[in-house]
């Protein structure tokens, strides 16, 4: 049985052994698919590996189903499936078989309203970080690789949007906005929210715009833009997705807190924010109200933070 | 040094013109009529609307507007009076924002200063603790604890400690400021969480990267004990991005005192900020965020300035 297993091993091996054949491979491989970096493969062979990763996404991957389809979620429940169907004789009711999670102040079911609150918040944070890590991006990028003036410009904004808190901020601007969605809220975190992703790339810019491959593409007569997309970008855009991956959590939490102070999404809007602040008046009687849309907001805000935590692992290459 | 306290001040007045100028434009280049936002769903009477168009000029440019706000420029027979004279408007009832600071202020400064003190103090020795033997026991569970909290949002944690400390543990009270100094204890370890995390983690951080350098290994072959290493050599260094991070705290610290005070019931700034928007008192809020991001700025201006002292590698350019 083992002598069969060997001679079976590596049928591609001439006269090599095994382990040096596979060497040559792997060495060849680099060398041919080398443009598409480097850096990135290696991170997604360390990931994958990595329980804090595998662990991570697979709760957010949980989460963003229950966003898009909360029925997969209601499949078999057998309490009732539609948030807004509600009977006030539940009102504040105990968890129990028909309602795993109980019933809220009006009496909607609550396992079902916490499962339709996933869409706000992942929305309202993936959308958030992508529209400002785009913003970031491009006005970073431009402001490391020119230089000069217009970085001068660039960063003084930048300046002067850093003195402002983001919840003070957002709390002023969202407290003058009448009607407050899911677009409002989203744009008003970006506002406050793409600085330190700027000052990120562009300073991850400035460390790779004087690299030697860089001027080998100057050399070779690519122009500013494809010598930005695809030679500096792919390499400097790390640091800026560990952070991104870490601000979509915090992101999600920060739209909790501005929906609980009562500046965020309002009713009839189903956030968890939303749902902790009409119950916090009833801690001592109804604990359960809190206690599980706060669990919920904390899971989700935690798998994105060990996921930016794991990411930066693999992605810094200092660390290995 | 005073050249880099004067250039700091200089880069200082940009930013602090630019920042108030943006909350300003928030709320008053809003289509629509902005008196009307402020008031959101209230009726109010055409004498309060009318009032208040005057005291903001509204028929004014906007920019001029600003500068009235700001009390740069003179305001017709009143002169200056605005924001750099201490005057950030009134509520619909005619009272002085400035006048409902001067009430809340002291509590939200004790409760921030007590926080800091927490966060200095407990964050910098579990950072310690982790930092100078890496992988140990304790350094993963300082990893994984301060990631734990990092992770659950601040009402959540604060609701969570309400329930357990304050009502099955019965050890803290819960609410209002009838206790004294007990009182700001629970919303005090509460606020100051968040901000104990990162210190702790950059403490490891910073003392890991100085624990292999140059200096200390001298300083070890001189025959220096451990403890003196540590705490002359090797704190000394590492703890100069952590008083940064304190610093630049402040304005997390306001923001969440907003939360902590809501919850805890304590009549400080950050539950002045809550009652205003619940009310909609729009030019409360407004002059109460201007007040805090002002203290903010101050803040981060005086940890850059206290940055030059402790490390004199910074003056020079």
């Amino acid at each position: 049985m083992s002598s069969g297993s060997e001679t079976h091993v590596d049928p591609t091996s001439d006269q090599q052994g095994a382990a040096s054949s596979g060497a040559v491979t792997g060495g060849a491989e680099v060398g041919v698919g080398g443009r598409e970096a480097g850096l990135w493969k290696d991170a997604w062979r360390q990931l994958r590996r990595s329980p804090l990763f595998v662990g991570s996404a697979t709760t957010i991957l949980l989460f963003t189903l229950m966003a898009a389809f909360p029925r997969l979620y209601l499949w078999y429940y057998p309490g009732s499936t539609d948030p807004r169907e509600c009977s006030l004789t539940n009102s504040v009711g105990r968890p129990g078989a028909g309602a795993w999670f109980g019933y809220d102040l009006q009496g909607c079911d609550y396992y079902t309203q916490v499962i339709y609150g996933a869409k706000v918040s992942m929305i309202v944070g993936i959308a958030t970080v992508v529209i400002a890590g785009a913003i970031a991006v491009v006005f970073g990028s431009i402001a490391g690789y020119y230089g000069g003036r217009i970085d001068t410009v660039i960063a003084r904004i930048t300046d002067i949007w850093f003195g402002i808190p983001l919840i003070l901020g957002a709390i002023v601007f969202l407290n003058a906005i009448g009607q407050r969605g899911l677009l409002q809220v989203t744009l008003v975190l970006v506002a406050f929210s793409w600085m330190t992703m700027l000052r990120l790339m562009r300073s991850s810019t400035i460390e790779r715009r004087e690299a030697d491959y860089v001027d080998a593409a100057r050399a070779l007569g690519a122009d500013t833009r494809r010598i930005i997309t695809r030679h500096i970008l792919p390499n400097a855009i790390a640091p800026l997705i560990v952070y991104a991956t870490i601000t979509v959590g915090i992101t999600i939490a920060v739209e909790a807190t501005l929906s609980f102070l009562g500046v965020g999404l309002q009713l009839p809007a189903i956030t968890w924010g939303l749902m902790i602040n009409s119950s916090f008046r009833r801690i001592l009687t109804a604990p359960h109200l809190l206690v599980f849309p706060g669990a919920f907001l904390s899971i989700v805000v935690l798998a994105f933070i060990v996921m930016g935590d794991a990411l930066r692992d693999a992605l810094d290459p200092r660390l290995r | 040094m005073g050249r880099y306290v004067a250039r700091r001040l200089l880069q200082m007045v940009p930013v602090f013109f630019g920042s108030t100028l943006l909350i300003f434009a928030m709320v008053y280049l809003i289509p629509g009529d902005p008196i009307r936002a402020l008031f959101g769903e209230r009726q109010v009477s055409d004498a309060t609307l009318e009032s208040l168009r005057d005291r903001y000029n509204l028929d004014d440019p906007f920019l001029v507007q600003y500068g009235k706000y700001m009390g740069v420029l003179p305001d017709g027979e009143e002169g200056f009076s605005g924001v750099l004279q201490g005057d950030f408007g009134e509520d619909f009832r005619g009272r002085e924002v400035s006048e409902l600071m001067t009430e809340r202020f002291p509590v939200t400064i004790r409760l921030a200063v007590a926080a800091i003190i927490i966060e200095t103090v407990v964050g910098i020795i579990a950072g310690v603790m982790a930092g100078i033997r890496r992988n140990s026991f304790m350094d993963n569970l300082v990893l994984v604890s301060t990631t734990l909290v990092i992770a659950i949002p601040l009402f959540v944690l604060e609701f969570g400690a309400q329930l357990i400390f304050g009502l099955q543990l019965d050890w803290f009270p819960i609410a209002g400021l009838r206790e004294g100094w007990v009182s700001y204890a629970l919303p005090a370890m509460l606020l100051a969480a968040l901000s104990l995390c990162y210190v702790a983690r950059l403490t490891r951080t910073s003392i890991v990267e100085n624990i292999r350098s140059d200096y200390v290994r001298t300083a070890r072959a001189k025959g220096l004990s451990g403890q003196r290493v540590v705490g002359r050599h090797v704190l000394r260094n590492s703890l100069i991005p952590v008083v940064t991070f304190i610093g630049t705290d402040f304005g997390y610290l306001l923001g969440g005192a907003i939360v902590t005070e809501t919850i805890f019931n304590l009549p400080g700034i950050g539950r002045a900020v809550f009652d205003g928007v619940t009310q909609r008192e729009g030019a409360v809020v407004v002059g109460l965020i201007t007040v805090l991001v002002i203290v903010f700025l101050v803040a981060n201006l005086l940890v850059d300035v206290l940055y030059g002292v402790l490390d004199p590698r910074i003056r020079y350019e």
